[in-house]
């Protein structure tokens, strides 16, 4: 098994073994490299490349070279980097069967740029997604109840997936779809196993049986749906959503399925997950927990004279000290904490010259954490973004919890507005606390994507009416 | 007293959410689809305008560039 995967040193540019490679903390065995470590734990791997190789090191995947990138300096080359010159979709094999053979991971620049102004994500387009999010955040709790119990990874799995479905892809669709389709999705998500670097479709591997699974769960609802609206005929224009573009253009349910999950992809998990960060770290931080709420009852108040502000119009607007905790938790807990592309052309990163067919990659999660930049760096502090300091735009190459240049995730506006949005209602009308002991709230990073592990549980009491807003 | 604002174009991702924050500082080039800076020195008075543009720019593409720059800060080297 290890002959095929195992490439000789000899084989291994000069370029590339002239800079250093990071130990090995799980043994070699199966020659695939640190394979074993980033499958189990990929943060002490990546924290070990920085601590013992520094700016510039790099360790093994299967038969690719991985070098990774760290600090300002490197992380602007890194970033700035032409299309040509590093590709992002071939650096990310586990998502080809997830998307589907033939629907593209990721547009070019320009093709994102054209996307921007004409659709979803526009600027003028936020008013009305403010407006849907709010509505499914009150649909979501409309059942709890005065008090009780939740479990943070379903519940926020579970309302991005509405957010993102109605916003992006349309609020037919949003209604035709429910807890089966989020739960799908998640399935698809678990399939993101690093042994993709072997091989993507590898037998008798139990995350990717889930990932086809998964995949097989939602074609069929997609199918249904696309049934019952080719059933119903041809409707006004103004209630069509782009599954009855799709539709017209005569694409298979599979392929269809294939461009909602791409689209959905990167909005959900990471959405999902900063949101239920972003509570788990109020509830650790009572000081900061009593200092958002009281932001946002001062914001929301209902000066009784008609000017009460609404939810949808605020998220849009400046929240400073909702945005600083979540800015501090997205820094914190960055939803991806590697960034890749593969070398096309040769490129000079650090003065080292790296070869193509070479993975370079930069780490947020090491970046965000780099005590030169962020004082103090384990520590959650929410001022780092206050006026004077703004941590964030001082270190626009390290705090890089979007990524940086011109890849730069081009949702953080709508995700920064979407947790605005949630955490506008949730604080609004519930109290939090934590079930468990602070630390065992932990994420599980056996996947790509990572998530919340279980438990991961809160207790929620409605606040006393007349209390606030 | 005037503030110097500029724009990286190889970042800018066409938002133009600048515009909505501080419409007379920044402008769109609608040929090129990034932002355009209709006035490289506004005034003080808009600084506030001007910041805001720069915190909540998505694809953090504006600088402001003070005269006397902090010599520890990576950006204005």
């Amino acid at each position: 098994m290890t002959t095929t995967h195992e490439r000789p040193p000899h084989q291994r540019p000069a370029a590339i073994e002239a800079i250093p490679e990071v130990s090995f903390a799980i043994p070699d065995e199966d020659g695939w490299g640190h394979l074993a470590e980033l499958r189990t734990d990929p943060v002490a791997l990546l924290e070990r490349v920085h601590a013992e190789c520094g700016d510039i090191g790099r360790f093994r995947l299967a038969d690719k070279d991985v070098v990774l990138v760290t600090g300002a300096e490197v992380n602007e080359q890194f970033f700035k980097a032409p299309d040509t010159t590093l590709d992002q979709a071939a650096a990310y094999p586990f998502m080809t069967p997830i998307f589907g053979e033939g629907v593209v991971f990721d547009a070019s620049p320009e093709e994102r740029q054209q996307a921007l102004k004409n659709q979803a994500l526009r600027g003028d387009q936020m008013r009305g997604h403010a407006r849907t999010i709010e509505n499914e955040i009150n649909r979501m709790v409309a059942g709890w109840g005065d008090e009780g119990e939740v479990d943070l990874l379903d519940f926020f799995a579970e309302l991005t997936i509405y957010n993102t479905a109605a916003c992006l892809v349309g609020l037919p669709f949003r209604e035709e779809i429910d807890a089966r389709f989020a739960e799908a999705y998640h399935g698809l998500e678990r399939g993101t196993d690093a042994l993709a670097y072997v091989d993507a479709y590898m037998e008798g591997v139990e995350s990717f049986e889930v990932r086809d699974r998964s995949r097989a769960v939602l074609v069929e609802l997609v199918q249904g749906i696309i049934d019952r609206r080719r059933a119903r005929g041809t409707v006004a224009r103004e209630e069509r959503d782009l599954l009855d573009v799709l539709i017209s253009l005569d694409m298979s349910a599979d392929y269809i399925t294939g461009v909602f999950i791409s689209m959905l992809f990167a909005g959900h998990h990471t959405s999902s997950g900063t949101s239920a960060w972003t509570l788990i770290e109020l509830m650790r931080h009572p000081d900061q927990m009593a200092e958002v709420v009281a932001e946002l009852d001062e914001l929301y108040a209902d000066p009784g004279d008609g000017t009460k502000v609404e939810i949808s119009f605020q998220a849009l607007r400046s929240i400073p000290r909702l945005e600083s905790v979540i800015k501090e938790t997205l820094r914190l807990h960055p939803p991806l904490i590697i960034l890749m592309r593969l070398v096309q052309e040769e490129i000079e990163l650090a003065g080292r010259t790296i070869p193509p067919g070479t993975i370079v990659a930069s780490s947020p999660r090491v970046s965000n954490r780099l005590a030169e930049d962020f004082p103090d760096p384990e520590r959650f502090d929410p001022s780092r973004y206050l006026d004077g300091r703004q941590e964030d735009l001082q270190n626009r190459w390290t705090w890089i919890p979007f990524g940086a240049g011109k890849h730069r995730c081009v949702g953080n506006a709508f995700a920064m507005m979407q947790i605005k949005a949630i955490f506008s209602v949730l604080l609004r009308d519930f109290e939090f606390e934590l079930v468990q002991p602070s630390e065992t709230y932990r994420d599980d990073y056996s996947k790509m994507v990572i998530q919340l592990q279980r438990p991961c549980r809160a207790r929620y009491r409605r606040r006393a009416t007349g209390s606030a807003r | 007293m005037t503030v110097r604002v500029v724009a990286d174009l190889d970042i800018c991702q066409g938002h133009q959410m600048c515009q909505a924050e501080a419409p007379t500082v920044f402008g769109f080039d609608e040929a090129a689809d990034v932002v355009e800076v209709l006035e490289p020195h506004p005034d003080e008075s808009l600084r506030p305008q001007v910041e805001a543009a720069v915190r909540y720019c998505p694809a953090f593409a504006l600088t402001i560039v003070d005269p006397a720059p902090d010599p520890t800060s990576e950006e204005d080297r």
